[in-house]
């Protein structure tokens, strides 16, 4: 178990080494020049003696070959370096970017869990029924609207509507920025902030709920019909423990994978949720850091982002052992 | 669907009793029997039905457009829908119904040429991975670990960045980016029937690598690949959206519903209008699209029903 989980970590370094050096070459060949960005903006003429030493400073005139080198050699230390445009350390940036980020995404993931699982539970026991049907068609609509318009929809429905209309001020939502910013526990919102939080939680939410409420509603119909869940109602267990204990445990496995694989989908769209509502979070700082051409911000938290995607796929992996006992880890591995 | 070998040569068929190999199984072809069974999924027709709409609409764009995606009415910015307008006006005072539906081109366009360039991508290295094995296979493998590690939308934003934002270089790179789950999809197929006796007997008879791996393997690996292309048209017009919404689309005046959608951004007060019709179209489209494909597949493979 051990050795498997390390040698999974080991595999994650090439992939990530490949992915950065892609990216890295990719941003030289930009058509904008950041050195002339930072001079005082790409639309005008700037005095090319202020252009050299902005160029000398941030290593813009050395060969390609050797800036590679030197920002492998500093990401290796986790020296990330400085924003082009602000000088504040990339490292400062990802930690303030990474807490707004996580906290939004820690209240998707419990929207996603309790909503996708009871729903896809809930239609795959009542199956046919009504409920399972309105089921069936929500899930595919919720995959096929765009997450940046059902951003969009939600704000007016919840935020433009209500003031529109004079709602009273419970019943109006936030559509825009962080908010407050005041939280307890890290994750619980305090006084006005859940009005902020509320919308881009459920926007991001939307798309992997509906995956995963599909993929729990197969998985259980399956699993429904199978001998150990006759065998375990034959010893007289009842209905409720039967199906959370024996079956619903049963049917995770392939969910499990699901939420990995997903996990990808699940960053484009925090990307786009935080872009839709200013949520200062790592999504939308990319999507700005790229507009500016700030390559030292750019690379630093898609690293980050990297990473996590990474890791959480070899959190699955391994986790895959804990829903069922009968795979045993490292061994007689498939290439 | 059985597996059979259509490309087997007919020489060898005749070595069987040439009677009895037909009446035995194949009394209506394969495709008859999807089409039934595709016909009384209501949804899948919905969505067929919406599809051939749209290229419709698409193809006669000119003639269902009452202006031009250019003209400004002048004096007339984010007017609601009227008779003059049906979806009303823009920003800057244009008609969004011609542009809506001057936009569907531009959608079925990129959704189509994107899907052909991840199929053909997805299908050579994932049927090389599956039918070579060894390096090559891993090698090949890796590279879509590397491709799936990017975020989608980084990759694409920065790709675009890079390439300029043309209608076709957003094909590119959409294309381009999308084909590591097709690779999958194919290199599994193709690992489990490359096993199969008929491949062995195909390479006994001396066949070439190329012909067993695309005249004998592939027509039975493509159904999951037809499946997955139909759904994969309409991710591609949502990633697409995606992109004109970030600000990487093709540029004005191209008429993308998402880059529609993104300038509806800072009138959703005043102008809803100007939000809910192009949504509605890539809404509509995504799930036509969605509702074909899973339709397909349950009249592919009756089974799985």
């Amino acid at each position: 178990m051990t050795s498997y989980i390390i040698r999974r970590l080991l595999q994650i370094i090439p992939t990530v080494f490949v992915a950065l050096s892609f990216l890295f070459f990719i941003f030289f060949l930009l058509p904008g020049d950041p050195a002339r960005l930072i001079a005082g903006g790409a639309e005008r003429n700037v005095d090319p003696g202020v252009l050299e030493r902005v160029e000398e400073r941030y290593g813009f005139n050395e060969p390609i070959g050797e800036q590679f080198t030197n920002y492998w050699q500093r990401t290796i230390q986790w020296d990330l370096g400085e924003s082009f445009l602000t000088n504040e350390s990339v490292n400062e940036i990802l930690g303030r970017k990474a807490v707004a980020s996580v906290r939004l995404a820690i209240w998707a993931i419990i929207i996603e869990i309790i909503v996708g699982i009871s729903v896809g539970l809930l239609s795959a026991i009542r199956r046919y029924s009504i409920g399972d049907r309105i089921t069936t068609i929500l899930t595919a609509a919720a995959s096929a609207i765009p997450v940046f318009v059902l951003g969009f929809v939600l704000q007016y429905l919840f935020a433009v509507q209500p003031n529109k209309l004079d709602f009273p001020e419970w019943a109006r939502l936030r559509t825009s920025g962080i908010g407050p910013d005041t939280w307890t526990f890290f994750f619980i919102p305090t006084g006005e902030q859940w009005r902020y939080l509320i919308l881009p939680a459920i926007t991001l939410a939307s798309v992997t709920t509906a995956l995963l409420a599909r993929m729990t509603r197969g998985s259980m119909l399956e699993v429904l019909r199978a001998d150990y869940m006759r065998t375990a109602r034959s010893k007289g267990l009842g209905e409720r423990e039967v199906v959370l204990k024996h079956g619903l445990r049963n049917a995770m496995l392939p969910v499990v994978t699901l939420i990995g694989i997903d996990f990808g989908t699940a960053i484009g769209a925090a990307v786009l949720t935080e872009f839709t509502f200013n949520w200062p979070g790592i999504g939308s700082q990319i999507v700005t850091s790229v507009d500016q051409r700030d390559l030292p911000v750019l690379l630093g938290l898609t690293l980050a982002v990297v990473l996590a995607y990474a890791l959480v796929n070899v959190i699955v992996d391994v986790s895959y052992a804990w829903f069922d006992p009968r795979i045993r880890l490292g061994k007689g591995e498939q290439s | 669907m059985t597996l059979t070998d259509p490309a087997a040569p007919a020489a060898l068929e005749g070595t069987t009793d040439p009677n009895g190999v037909e009446d035995l199984g194949a009394a209506r072809p394969l495709r008859i029997d999807v089409w039934r069974r595709f016909r009384k999924n209501r949804l899948a027709m919905v969505g067929l039905f919406f599809i051939v709409f749209l290229v419709l609409v698409a193809i006669f764009a000119p003639a269902i457009a009452p202006y031009s995606i250019t003209e400004r009415t002048s004096g007339s910015a984010r007017q609601p829908p009227s008779m003059d307008h049906f979806f009303g006006t823009d920003n800057i005072g244009r008609d969004v119904f011609s542009r809506v539906v001057y936009g569907a081109r531009v959608s079925l366009k990129i959704g189509i040429l994107a899907t052909i360039i991840s199929l053909t991508i997805g299908l050579l290295l994932g049927a090389t991975s599956g039918f070579f094995g060894g390096t090559i296979g891993t090698l090949i493998m890796r590279l879509t670990d590397v491709f799936l590690a990017i975020p989608y939308i980084v990759l694409a934003v920065a790709i675009a960045t890079v390439l300029g934002r043309s209608e076709n270089s957003i094909i590119l790179i959409i294309g381009v980016i999308g084909w590591t789950s097709i690779a999958r999809i194919v290199r599994s197929s193709f690992l489990s029937l490359k096993r199969l006796e008929y491949v062995e007997a195909a390479t006994a008879l001396g066949f070439s690598r190329s012909r067993v791996m695309f005249k004998h393997i592939l027509p039975n690996a493509l159904q999951p690949i037809i499946i997955y292309g139909t759904i994969a048209i309409g991710s591609v017009i949502l990633t697409e959206a995606a992109l004109s919404f970030v600000g990487v689309g093709p540029v004005d005046p191209t008429p993308a519903w998402g880059k529609m959608v993104a300038e509806a951004k800072s009138s959703l007060t005043n102008a809803p209008h100007m939000l809910f019709f192009p949504a509605g179209a890539i809404f509509l489209t995504v799930l036509s699209f969605v509702f074909v494909g899973d339709g397909l597949r349950d009249a592919l493979d009756p089974k799985l029903k």
